[in-house]
């Protein structure tokens, strides 16, 4: 009831219905969180006061879990001489340490973790399901396909098996789109096709799985889990571009998406062209989602878990797009840091973490999920 | 026994025109005569083929020759094969009825995820070699995830996508402790990716043994519940007052459907879609009459299951694909034309 009152609210802003028409109550009710910047000729721009300081301190929860992160490892390095020698003042061999091995998979980190966060959360206003993330809708198992085949067929090189999980990730996306679209792609028919998919992937894996060696076999399975361990700069550069172009692409369609979350006829009402925004932000999320796998492996759950955190602290009904990419980012380098301390130097990859973490929070989630009646 | 049931059935409904019971009888032996013909293809081929005269010799007048070493050796599998596989599509039509959700499966709602991560706990942390202990932890995993799908997910009239994705998000959490366990344990590794595929090579006499009382259980249950289930399906409200105990009919069913999964798993390993494929398939020539689409599914599930078996023995000779392989490269586009196919108002 009152998450409805309040994204009629904030929709009623979103299109550009001015405060006199509005009722006493909702404004009263928008003006909490959501205050208006207005500049002249009429022109204004909404500012969610909470969504942007949620935004500000994840990315420096973020930002800060990076430098502790990059002071991690065998050889430790105190926190001011990590950000002195980040600033160029450091001594020679510190340099070498974090400029060369550790800020390369710390960004790799950073990127993976936003681009997961960011693609989750396209996906989850997308299908309208909060479980609706790139984990339980296949792709995940589609990169895996990719990377086994040249890990177990082909032995390939890192390299080899990132263009593998690239290509596996983006074809298993198509396959996924194509297969449910009737006359339009839906959230439902999306999930339980991305749910097919992925069981027939599952399956494939397990061949692949049981026709190499163990040697492969043991790589194959540390790659499915995702891990950061041994990441240089050529992963770096690659995600970077990809992200400066994607992330403000996405997020200047997330008013049409805000949009859509109150149904398509509605926000084709409104001047949104439904699938037009609808097929662009599939396809940018599917890009996202199968760079990042490529880069670090299928890390499970920060896909699903980073709205779902975001969206609870900006207590705001819509999409979060750019609150789950921080905290997309701020949760796997916190990962990361946990699985170094917790198990040593790169013992377990960052995927067992998420993986733990993130099965906690599911249950947690589907249990309060169900008891508010709304999955 | 299966034979037998619908001649007593046709005697409790005597609203239903006389054709369409005959026809649908005629079709259950049909149904047998294929479930037969497929066993036998089961015994026949292989690495090493055989003639139906081997087969016959092998399986009447054994006398120790080559082939009838190799008869002997597929009859265990081909038996485990018509029990896991009566077993699963058992499970699925009960699953499917119990729920009203034609897209329940064993599989699915993590049954089977949860005897995996059972039995890879034992190998790994129990020291659990044989098959007799994997029965028990692959029970335990297969109830206590059973009850959790349930839930989490249905307890308050189950819609298909609540089911599916509380199962689906609880095996994905279950897959990542069995990646873990196996990163850290090469031998688990080793013996674990053979197991998760699901496949009939390991069967033999004592592993046969071991599982038939559960699933003969098992069967038994799931075939009784027919009537009360049959009442189920047209509402709580409507079964109330015709005389269903609905709690128990539940509980029953659950349990029947766990019982069968657990064995029948802990015997092949995984095996998906089994249970959701062959119970649509009866449904559209059977009706809703659950009294003939469990003894349909019960034959037409391990022609199915022997089907893929030697349908992955052909394909790869002379090797062989695990027939939890072909039955998810089969069963997925399957379900995804059952997704198409429906309007999405309705799920």
């Amino acid at each position: 009831m009152k998450t409805a009152l309040k994204r009629d609210a904030t929709s009623e802003e979103d299109s550009g219905v001015r405060a006199g028409a509005r009722s006493a109550v909702k404004s009263a009710r928008a003006s909490r969180t959501n205050s208006a910047v207005r500049g002249p000729g009429g022109l204004s721009v909404r500012l969610d006061v909470r969504a942007l300081t949620v935004v500000v301190l994840l990315l420096l929860a973020a930002l800060a879990a990076s430098v502790v992160l990059i002071g991690t490892g065998d050889f430790p390095i105190p926190a001011g001489d990590v950000l002195k020698t980040l600033l160029g003042d450091g001594n020679a061999g510190q340099e070498f340490i974090v400029n060369e091995l550790r800020l390369p998979r710390v960004l790799v980190g950073l990127l993976v973790g936003a681009s997961l966060g960011l693609g989750g959360a396209l996906f989850q206003a997308l299908s309208r399901n909060p479980l609706g993330s790139p984990d339980i809708l296949g792709l995940g198992q589609g990169a895996t396909a990719g990377a086994l085949v040249m890990i177990v067929l082909f032995s390939g090189d890192a390299g080899q098996v990132t263009v593998g999980a690239l290509v596996g990730g983006l074809a298993t996306g198509l396959a996924i789109y194509l297969l449910a679209w009737n006359r339009g792609v839906h959230g439902y028919r999306l999930v339980l096709v991305g749910i097919g998919m992925s069981a027939i992937m599952t399956a494939v894996n397990g061949y692949l799985l049981t026709k190499a060696d163990l040697v492969d076999a043991a790589r194959s399975v540390v790659w499915m889990t995702g891990s950061l361990s041994g990441r240089d700069w050529a992963q770096v550069w690659p995600l970077l571009a990809l992200c400066a172009v994607l992330v403000p692409l996405v997020l200047a369609n997330g008013r049409g998406l805000r949009m859509m979350e109150m149904g398509d006829d509605v926000s084709y009402a409104l001047g949104v062209r439904v699938e037009r925004v609808r097929l662009l932000l599939m396809l940018s999320a599917v890009l996202l989602t199968a760079a990042a796998t490529a880069a670090a492996g299928p890390v499970s759950f920060v896909a699903l878990t980073a709205p779902q955190l975001a969206r609870r602290l900006t207590r705001s009904p819509g999409p979060n797009l750019l609150p789950s990419l921080c905290m997309g980012a701020a949760l796997l380098v916190t990962a990361d840091w946990i699985s170094q301390r917790v198990f040593g130097a790169d013992q377990l990859p960052v995927g067992v973490v998420t993986g733990v973490l993130g099965g906690v929070y599911l249950l947690w989630l589907l249990v309060t999920e169900r008891k508010a009646g709304r999955i | 026994m299966l034979v037998d049931s619908p001649t007593e059935q046709r005697a409790e409904s005597p609203s239903a025109p006389p054709t369409r019971r005959t026809i649908r009888a005629v079709g259950l032996l049909v149904s047998v005569l294929i479930l037969v013909v497929v066993a036998l293809a089961s015994i026949a081929i292989g690495a090493k083929q055989l003639s139906l005269g081997e087969v016959w010799h092998g399986l009447f007048e054994s006398s120790g020759t080559y082939g009838d070493v190799v008869v002997d050796d597929r009859i265990s599998r081909t038996v485990l094969g018509l029990l896991a596989g009566a077993a699963l599509g058992l499970a699925g039509a009960v699953l499917q009825a119990l729920t009203r959700n034609p897209l329940a499966d064993p599989g699915l709602l993590g049954i089977n995820a949860g005897a995996s991560a059972a039995v890879v706990t034992a190998i790994t942390f129990f020291g659990v070699t044989s098959l007799s202990g994997y029965v028990w932890f692959a029970f335990l995993g297969a109830a206590t995830v059973g009850a959790m799908v349930w839930f989490l997910g249905g307890s308050r009239g189950a819609t298909p996508v609540r089911l599916a994705l509380a199962g689906t998000a609880i095996s994905a959490a279950l897959y990542g402790y069995l990646q873990a366990v196996m990163i850290m344990d090469d031998a688990a590794l080793n013996k674990m990716r053979f197991w998760t595929v699901g496949s009939l090579t390991s069967a033999t006499d004592s592993t046969i043994r071991q599982v038939l009382p559960f699933l003969v259980v098992g069967m038994v249950l799931a075939l009784a519940l027919a009537r009360p289930l049959n009442a189920m399906e047209m509402g709580d409200d409507t079964a109330k007052a015709l005389g269903a105990n609905l709690n128990r009919t539940r509980v029953l069913s659950m349990l029947a459907a766990t019982v069968l999964c657990g064995a029948a798993t802990a015997a092949c390993g995984p095996i998906v879609f089994v249970g959701l494929m062959v119970p649509h398939v009866v449904r559209s020539f059977t009706g809703p009459d659950l009294r003939w689409i469990l003894p349909y599914a019960a034959v037409l599930s391990p022609v199915l299951l022997l089907g893929a078996d030697v349908l992955g023995r052909i394909v790869a000779r002379p090797s062989e694909l695990q027939v939890g392989i072909v039955t998810a490269i089969l069963g997925g586009p399957v379900f995804i034309f059952l997704v198409r196919r429906r309007r999405t108002a309705q799920l």
